[in-house]
């Protein structure tokens, strides 16, 4: 607290709190430098006596070694940079889809721990005390070596009718290719989605005139998916089919064709759709319950139906509640996505390790993959920051 | 609570946390003040060891064998799960080919086997652990290339085991040669050379293959013989191993092809030649050992041996324990307590293990193997 | 004038309310979709209890551990040092014990005594063998003596309980670590230390260490000084914005190189920093909250009553925040606990590591089932074992509801 009494120089400078505040931040600034400057010191002097000076120029040196999966064209004679975008688009693949999933199940295991059913409640109740109690790390590995690396060999791979085929090798499933007709329809497609969007977009603005909010989203779906339909068949006239299914088959020692997910994107995906969905019930489970009982009875009274009540009273006032530990969910997923080194999956994280040993250039590696994962966390923040000032208009 | 009551509280509390902090500090500080007390105030063993530049560590104890003997053991960087060479027991010791190497060292320096603590590293953390001078040596099956013996500030003892890369498949797979690969996918640990060999070798053949690429030798082996992998590549000598402990050895073959030179020893830090003088010639006495006819057994008998190289070995004549900086019956020690090449080689992998590991190129020269020890004079 | 009613007329209670049919129409059979996720449940339920059951008795083969108890529970700790092990577990059952008979005056409380230690320590029945069941016994002797004490003399006990339990932590570092290299309570060195003994110490020195920083830090976040404010929202942020594994890598790998040359750190210490930094973000978030939970009067007060701002904090507002962030603290004590697991990943053999290296040993390949599921179990019983503890400790002792 500073008095106005300080101001007419009763107090001298050594005494007045302003200026001893300042003084003290000086020194804390000044002595955590110092710290910092010593470590930092000890840290570039050590490296230089070890003759691997701290630099980011290996980044451009070969990488040598080669990585299972990867979203962009790579092999061995790739740079080690290529090599950390390889496992940066992998972290962003499976944490990206494992958001998506987790909150999916999380929503029906949250919605099911609410249940007026004895047995279904209960056993939401197991499944997420029991996750929630246990390492993930210990989940994953289980994962790993005692589900996907036990599922039955290629050649007697489980076959869903010939359009899935389930081994230890990988999950294949059929997959459309384009075909002749693909570079027609897809300027049908591009104008389906901007005409449903078109769509979606005047039934939400004529919902906020009326009051009356429709299923603008829906509309919209449904515009796009029938012309997208009617335009399938334009193009087949014009050019062909625009795409054919790709079947899996097994071709030597593998399966080709079709989709294909190795058995260590499926552990740590699993692992983290399973584990986080744990998490992200309590949070739905929570949210909901925050939702005065008043209000169920009041949407009760005026008539709506069970679903009508969750999805115009109960959601909209949970998700306020919701929010927040849900974006602290979603970066844990992202975080947790670095234990993909355990199964195998060749994550940000497990390319920077391999790089590490094989360069020897762990202090210049982990800055890069800390960098990448605070960005992470930066930009979901932002995001969901954004996001719950949006909804927070629009409910006022 | 009272207010007193709380301060007397806190205080106690800090004080304690203190405690604990300084009791976490002490062992540490030990050997770093003794190595110290020799030599000046500022410079300490570790620095003279990471900057070989600025001093020499020939100067008696101020290198790594001060340290080691102020600590009163030798830290040893080892594989805790590659069997036969180092894995944990069940009773929470090591055994192996690699830790008898370690007890060799310890006698050597200490005339006793059991002043080692071992430090069970994997294949990424071993070079840092040993840059940073976390271990005085890493006994590891780590192989001697030209990129870790510079650049890694490493360098390296002898090679006590000349080993290849090599690839084991199914026998009902129907693969027999590195050609017949094309498609298949490969299970390969991380951060070894293994995984380098793999890439260049079917880079320049033109295989496609896809690799899995797993931390530990374990999970590599496990996800093999699970059927994740058409192919499993490690060391020959590895694959021997592993393969000897399948539930149906039999099922599997490895491939005549070598895909690498793969030459195993110890490796010390660069800069103290005092040190990779001891570690490199403690296991040349174990060569020299075998080629001289002198083991554990006889070991006693042999001191008194009419063969001068017997009696320089085992310290009977001359001082080469003195020009190592150790005691003179160093050699004695070894091959009394852990003894000479072959009884370590067929301890851990001769005939009598599961492993049954053909001796090949890591016979005495004698013999038509590689092991040749620089004379003992 | 009143008619008197005949018992006659008297309707028996509704039918949906009595009885286990109508405890079961009413929550398992309340309609056809309800009956339908019932049975769908139920046979799911069944399928699970049988596939679970079937494979516990019959496939599974669990040498791998029961041959390897020891090594899971204490990793490589000397045997000849098992008495200091077994020491701290009987301060823990006096504690339990005085706690209980301070703080919950009801007598089903030693009924929970009897339950919860030996559920605890069952697995350290398996570590020394069968003749380690008088210690486990002499456990809850002390937990039952502890409790008639506490409830005997609740007021001259309540001091010297709140001091132990708040010792407790730092004894178990001093007394499992030891001092001098001979004799009495000599050192054991951290590379033996190993197994779940490892994990709990890891959790132990996480968040004993941090809670010194956490509260620094979450002052820092609350001052109006912006270069202290700025500093630890910036160390909270980038902390809680990256992985733990990248910072027990850094720790592994990058804290030899910061440290003057000839300083080197046993890598069990190496990690515990890494765990250390890492909590103490968190900690400093869970005492920030305690901090905003305090109502602005208690400020005001303080500052009418003329006292600094040290002593407002210090003697005002951290011991009402603190107290409310009990409950808090012990969610962030097993998620440490949990998270501990990750030092595996570096080469320590906490009890996943163990498991880990047990799994290489030639005559137990292809255990990793076994093995998983019991180490999963162990971390399980812990986990759950603390926070419903907590849970009722809360109810009980109402904190978190002032």
């Amino acid at each position: 607290m500073t008095f106005k009494e300080s101001d007419h120089g009763a107090v001298p400078f050594w005494r007045d709190e302003r200026y001893l505040q300042i003084i003290a931040q000086v020194i804390v600034v000044v002595v955590l430098i110092a710290i910092g400057w010593w470590l930092i010191h000890n840290l570039l002097t050590g490296l230089e006596a070890l003759g691997i000076p701290m630099s980011f120029k290996f980044l451009g040196l070969t990488a040598q070694f080669d990585i299972g999966e990867s979203m962009i064209e790579y092999s061995r004679n790739s740079t080690y940079a290529q090599a950390l975008l390889v496992g940066l688009l992998n972290t962003i693949k499976v944490s990206f889809l494992g958001i998506v999933f987790a909150t999916l199940f999380g929503i029906i295991i949250g919605i099911a721990r609410l249940s007026k059913n004895w047995l279904v409640n209960k056993l939401a109740a197991i499944y997420v005390e029991a996750l929630r109690n246990i390492p993930l790390l210990v989940f994953l590995i289980f994962l790993s070596t005692s589900v996907f690396h036990k599922l039955p060999r290629v050649q007697n791979a489980l076959s869903a009718w010939g359009w899935a085929y389930l081994t230890n090798r990988g999950i294949y499933v059929v997959w459309p290719q384009p075909a002749g007709g693909w570079d027609v329809y897809k300027w049908f497609l591009l104008g389906s989605f901007i005409i449903g969007f078109i769509v979606a977009a005047i039934k939400f603005r004529e919902g906020k005139k009326t009051g009356r909010m429709p299923l603008y989203w829906l509309w919209g779906f449904v515009v796009f998916a029938v012309l997208a339909a009617i335009t399938w068949f334009i193009a087949q006239f014009m050019a062909g089919p625009p795409m054919h299914l790709d079947f899996p088959s097994l071709q030597g020692r593998n399966f080709k064709g079709g989709k294909s997910l190795t058995p260590e994107f499926m552990a740590i995906f699993t692992g983290l759709v399973i584990y986080t969905s744990a998490f992200i019930a309590e949070v739905v489970r929570a949210g909901i319950q925050s939702v005065s009982k008043g209000q169920r009875e009041a949407a009760t009274a005026v008539g709506l139906s069970g679903f009508q009540t969750m999805r115009l009273v109960i959601f909209p006032q949970a998700m306020r509640v919701i929010i927040p530990p849900l974006t602290s969910q979603y970066l844990n997923l992202t975080k947790n996505s670095s234990l993909a080194i355990a199964v195998g999956y060749p994550d940000l994280f497990a390319v920077g390790s391999t790089i590490i040993n094989q360069a020897g250039r762990a202090v210049e590696v982990i800055l890069i993959t800390m960098g990448v994962y605070l960005t992470f966390s930066l930009l979901t923040s932002l995001f969901m920051n954004w996001y719950n000032k949006h909804t927070r208009l629009v409910e006022r | 609570m009272s207010r007193k009551l709380l301060v007397v509280l806190l205080v106690v509390l800090l004080a304690a946390l203190a405690l604990a902090a300084c009791g976490g500090a002490k062992e540490t500080a030990a050997p770093t003040e003794a190595a110290a007390a020799t030599t000046a105030p500022t410079a300490t063993s570790e620095q003279t060891a990471a900057q070989p530049t600025e001093k020499p560590a020939q100067q008696e104890g101020e290198g790594t064998l001060a340290t080691v003997k102020a600590r009163g053991k030798i830290i040893c960087g080892v594989n805790q799960a590659v069997p036969g060479f180092g894995f944990l027991q069940p009773d929470g010791s090591f055994a192996g080919f690699d830790i008898d190497y370690c007890k060799a060292l310890s006698s050597a320096v200490f005339g006793s086997p059991d002043k080692v603590e071992y430090r069970p590293l994997n294949a990424k953390q071993r070079f840092t652990a040993l840059q940073a001078g976390e271990i005085d040596v890493l006994i590891r099956n780590t192989t001697w290339t030209l990129t870790r013996d510079t650049e890694l500030g490493a360098n390296f003892a002898p090679t006590t085991f000349y080993d290849g890369q090599g690839i084991m498949v199914r026998k009902d797979s129907g693969i027999k040669t590195l050609a017949d690969l094309e498609g298949a996918s490969i299970c390969v640990s991380s951060g070894t050379t293994t995984e380098l060999n793999l890439a260049d070798q079917m880079a320049s053949r033109g295989i496609n293959y896809t690799p899995v690429v797993f931390e530990t030798a374990d999970e590599t082996t496990g996800a093999y013989l699970d059927g994740r992998c058409d192919a499993y590549t490690t060391d020959k000598s590895g694959l021997v191993a592993r393969q000897s402990m399948f539930p149906h050895p039999e099922d599997h073959m490895i491939l005549d092809e070598t895909l690498s030179k793969e030459p195993l020893g110890p490796v010390v830090r660069h800069g103290d030649d005092q040190w990779f003088d001891i570690v490199k010639w403690m296991v040349f006495a174990t060569f020299q050992a075998e080629e001289s006819g002198v083991t554990s057994q006889n070991v006693d008998e042999m001191k008194n041996a009419e063969d001068p190289n017997i009696r320089k070995l085992l310290g009977t004549e001359g001082d080469m324990g003195a020009k190592l900086g150790l005691d003179n019956d160093w050699a004695y020690n070894i091959i009394k307590q852990v003894g000479n090449y072959a009884e370590i080689y067929n301890r851990n992998l001769g005939p009598d293990t599961v492993f049954n590991l053909p001796r090949g190129m890591n016979s005495s020269w004698k013999d038509g193997g590689l092991l040749y020890s620089p004379p003992f004079r | 004038m009143t008619t008197l009613t005949s018992t006659k007329d008297i309707l028996p209670p509704p039918t949906e309310r009595i009885g286990i049919l109508g405890w079961m129409k009413k929550n398992l059979f309340g309609s056809i979709g309800d009956t339908i996720l019932t049975f769908v449940a139920g046979a799911f339920l069944l399928w699970l209890i049988f596939a679970i059951g079937n494979w516990i008795i019959n496939t599974a083969q669990w040498a791998a551990v029961t041959d390897n108890l020891q090594l899971y529970m204490k990793g490589q700790y000397p045997g000849s040092e098992d008495w200091r092990l077994w020491f701290l577990m009987f301060l823990l059952g006096l504690l339990i014990g005085l706690a209980w008979g301070i703080f919950l005056k009801r007598a089903e409380a030693v009924g929970w005594v009897l339950l919860i230690i030996p559920v605890i320590l069952a697995a350290w029945l398996f570590t020394l063998g069968r003749q380690s069941w008088p210690h486990l016994l002499f456990i809850d002797v002390l937990a039952i003596i502890g409790y008639f004490l506490g409830k005997r003399y609740p007021k001259k006990l309540a001091r010297p309980t709140y001091i132990l339990i708040l010792l407790y932590m730092p004894l178990v570092i001093l007394v499992v670590r030891g001092f001098g290299q001979e004799g009495f309570m000599k050192l054991v060195p951290t590379n033996l230390w190993g197994g779940l003994l490892l994990s709990l110490l890891l959790a132990i020195f996480g968040i004993v260490f941090s809670f010194p920083f956490g509260v620094l830090l979450a002052l820092g976040r609350q001052s109006k000084l912006p270069a202290l404010k700025t500093i630890s929202v910036l160390y909270i942020e980038i902390i809680r914005g990256v992985p733990l594994i990248t910072l027990l890598f850094m720790g592994q790998l990058m804290l030899p190189f910061f440290l003057p040359a000839g300083i080197t750190i046993d890598r069990v210490i190496r990690a515990t920093v890494a765990i250390i930094m890492f909590a103490a973000a968190y900690m400093a978030e869970n005492v920030r909250g305690g901090l905003q939970s305090i109502p602005k009067g208690q400020y005001e007060a303080a500052d009418a009553l003329g006292l600094s701002g040290w002593q407002k904090m210090v003697f005002i507002i951290l011991p009402q925040a603190l107290r409310a962030v009990i409950p808090v603290l012990v969610g962030q004590f097993i998620g440490l606990f949990k998270d501990t697991s990750l030092v595996a990943l570096v080469g320590l053999l906490d009890l996943l590591g163990i498991a880990r290296g047990i799994l290489a040993n030639p005559n137990y390949i292809g255990r990793q089932l076994e093995v998983f599921a019991f180490i999963a179990l162990i971390y399980w019983v812990f986990s759950y074992g603390m926070s419903y503890g907590s849970r009722r400790l809360e109810v009980a002792l109402g904190v978190g509801e002032r």
